[in-house]
């Protein structure tokens, strides 16, 4: 039956390269949400988004408006934002507290937090001999199929079958360690604001740009330059210029030839980790007094651990970037073949002292906020390959930088040294779609 | 007699502090308004001078936040980071500032909220933006407060507030320089 929607499904991913239709092809992208979206395993929010009993946050699970709801028990459900009555959505609001139950704006029908049909008014009256009543589980609000936390981030998978969160997870779960283990008390709290810019592009490019240590040079250069310019400035002024002008800074200052000196290790299911750390750990009184902090939390071997992962950020296919060395987190939420929707969060190191959350807010606010002197020209250059994608110019898009000379073992393929700007993770994640998008089931 | 003296001396002062006031209002408003030339016409370092040198520029990402030090924010400014962002935009390579791009500012519904003794002001207005990028048009509206300092060459800011009414809506690329 899929052959006859997409006669060549198989033939759209080669090792190499990928036809140009995998990332403009409207059927194709309803056959993603179906098969990879609504199928695996999709991040909802953190847990701290959501304290008390009625709290809700609102988030598109594929083509699905979804919410995410603490329950009475101190639960964390999601639910279909759907009324099962008529069909409207029961929260309209991105965010709030919905009190102790649900209620449809429509015709009054309430709901419990995980869901379950609480009341219709005059029940008996109108319902008595119909199929419609409290024992009948289609009156219930649905629930996703799979819901699991993962310290303290929450995921959905719509489908009931198919690997655990953690076995989905793989390596990639050590986004989610390295950023709880970096706080003395093992655990993050969310700040409450979400930033969310839209890219007029396929949700792939944006993943793919995620692992792409090749383009920081040439793309960002202008900020690079800029920011280095005003770092130098300062310095002969004052001896010493804030961090947040290197976070810049180093997108000019790491020439393009540098940027083969990091690494991507690639994982089963699309997922990927960049190692390289943007010198973040200065010896400065600020962060001598965190790495005290946390050798009393941990004792100094585990401290040493800690501090040196090397991760720059991980990729969770098919929808999350996380930046754990800075707190930062950006969730993908695709709109349609040519548009998707960026969610960006950063959060707080429990127990850590307020100038190390200050400098994940600095990130947050140069590199991740609506006024992104970063990401403006990465929009800008989403927006023109889905253009050019259109053109019939040539069928093909070309991962072959560094192929064949990656390391594969056990199913993991790690770039070479000195190959760091390997399109490793390219392949790699077309790999894992194709085999998405291969199971019928 | 001495009381008397007094009050006369208030009613003569009366009507000179009404002028005063009307200055004020006069200076304020042009103020704003060649700010808001300064930055349509692109003209970024006369549009930095106009703040005084511990000046800052802030955004912030919810109306209930109360100061940009430590919290979440769409800008967060001091004059230095002003600088990058102008020699980014005017940098050659780039890239997304290439494109036909221009603003327009409206703004209005100046008032005084707070005059001190010394002449620094603390002033209220409501702007609206448009903007044209490529063949989009988007627009951007809200509030100003502007802490003004008063300095022998003219109003100086120490602390712009811009709260825009969709600060929180979804941005279609990004805001490139200050609104």
């Amino acid at each position: 039956m899929l052959h006859e929607r997409i006669p060549n499904l198989a033939k759209l991913v080669e090792p190499d390269r990928v036809h140009k239709a995998v990332y403009t092809d409207p059927q194709l992208f309803d056959l993603e949400m179906e098969r990879i979206h609504e199928r695996y395993w999709i991040y909802c929010g953190h847990e701290t988004q959501v304290k008390k009993p009625g709290d809700y946050y609102t988030v598109l699970v594929g083509r699905q408006p979804m919410i995410m709801v603490r329950g009475a028990e101190g639960e964390v459900n999601v639910l279909y934002n759907r009324c099962p009555h008529r069909g409207s959505m029961i929260c309209g609001d991105v965010h709030g507290n919905t009190g102790e139950f649900f209620r449809c704006s429509y015709h009054a029908w309430t709901f419990n937090h995980d869901g379950k049909l609480k009341t219709i008014p005059m029940m008996e009256a109108g319902y008595a001999g119909t199929r419609w009543g409290r024992d009948n589980p289609d009156c219930n609000m649905k629930q996703a199929a799979r819901v699991e936390n993962y310290r303290g981030f929450v995921f959905a998978s719509l489908a009931k079958d198919g690997p655990s969160l953690t076995e989905f997870l793989g390596p990639a779960k050590i986004a989610f360690d390295d950023i709880c283990d970096r706080a003395p008390e093992g655990e993050v709290e969310v700040v409450p604001n979400c930033f969310r810019v839209i890219q007029n592009s396929n949700w792939k490019i944006f993943l793919e740009n995620q692992l792409d240590a090749l383009h920081p040079s040439v793309t960002h250069q202008s900020t690079g330059r800029a920011a280095h310019q005003v770092e130098k400035m300062i310095e002969k002024k004052t001896g010493k210029a804030p961090l947040s002008y290197h976070m810049l800074s180093a997108f000019a200052t790491v020439t393009i030839d540098k940027w083969d000196n990091f690494q991507t290790i690639n994982h089963p299911y699309g997922h990927c980790i960049l190692t390289g750390y943007m010198g973040l750990r200065p010896q400065d009184p600020d962060t001598l007094a965190y790495e005290k902090t946390l050798t009393q939390a941990y004792g100094a071997k585990r401290k040493e651990e800690i501090l040196s992962t090397n991760i720059h950020h991980v990729l969770i296919y098919p929808g999350l970037s996380v930046q754990s060395p800075l707190q930062q987190l950006r969730a993908v939420r695709p709109l349609g073949v040519n548009k998707t929707l960026t969610e960006i969060w950063h959060f707080r190191l429990k127990g850590a002292p307020e100038p190390i959350y200050r400098r994940s807010l600095a990130y947050y606010n140069l590199v991740n906020s609506p006024s992104t002197m970063v990401n403006a020209d990465d929009l800008e250059n989403f927006w023109k390959i889905q253009v050019g994608l259109t053109a019939d110019g040539g069928d093909w898009v070309s991962f072959a930088r560094h192929y064949g000379r990656d390391i594969e073992k056990n199913g993991v393929v790690e770039t070479a040294e000195g190959m760091g700007t390997s399109e490793a993770p390219m392949r790699n994640q077309m790999k894992a779609w194709a085999q998405y998008m291969m199971a019928e089931k | 007699m001495a009381k008397k003296r007094a009050v006369t001396a208030k009613k003569k002062a009366a009507p000179k502090k009404t002028i005063d006031a009307q200055d004020a209002q006069h200076a304020v408003e042009q103020f704003l308004f060649r700010q808001a030339e300064f930055l349509d016409r692109k003209r970024w370092q006369d549009y930095i001078d106009l703040f005084s040198d511990d000046g800052v520029y802030w955004m912030p990402a919810s109306p209930e936040q109360t100061t940009w030090d430590g919290t979440p924010a769409i800008f967060a400014e001091d004059k230095n980071l002003m600088t990058v962002r102008m020699k980014r935009v005017q940098h050659p390579d780039a890239w997304s500032q290439r494109p036909m791009w221009g603003t327009n500012h409206l703004v209005g519904n100046v008032t005084i909220e707070k005059a001190s003794p010394n002449g620094d002001l603390v002033a209220r207005s409501r702007f609206h933006m448009m903007e044209l990028r490529r063949d989009t048009t988007r627009h951007f509206a809200g509030s100003y407060i502007h802490h003004l300092k008063k300095t022998p060459g003219g109003y100086r800011i120490k602390l712009q507030r811009v709260d825009m009414v969709n600060a929180q809506a979804p941005y279609d690329y990004v805001l490139q320089v200050w609104v």
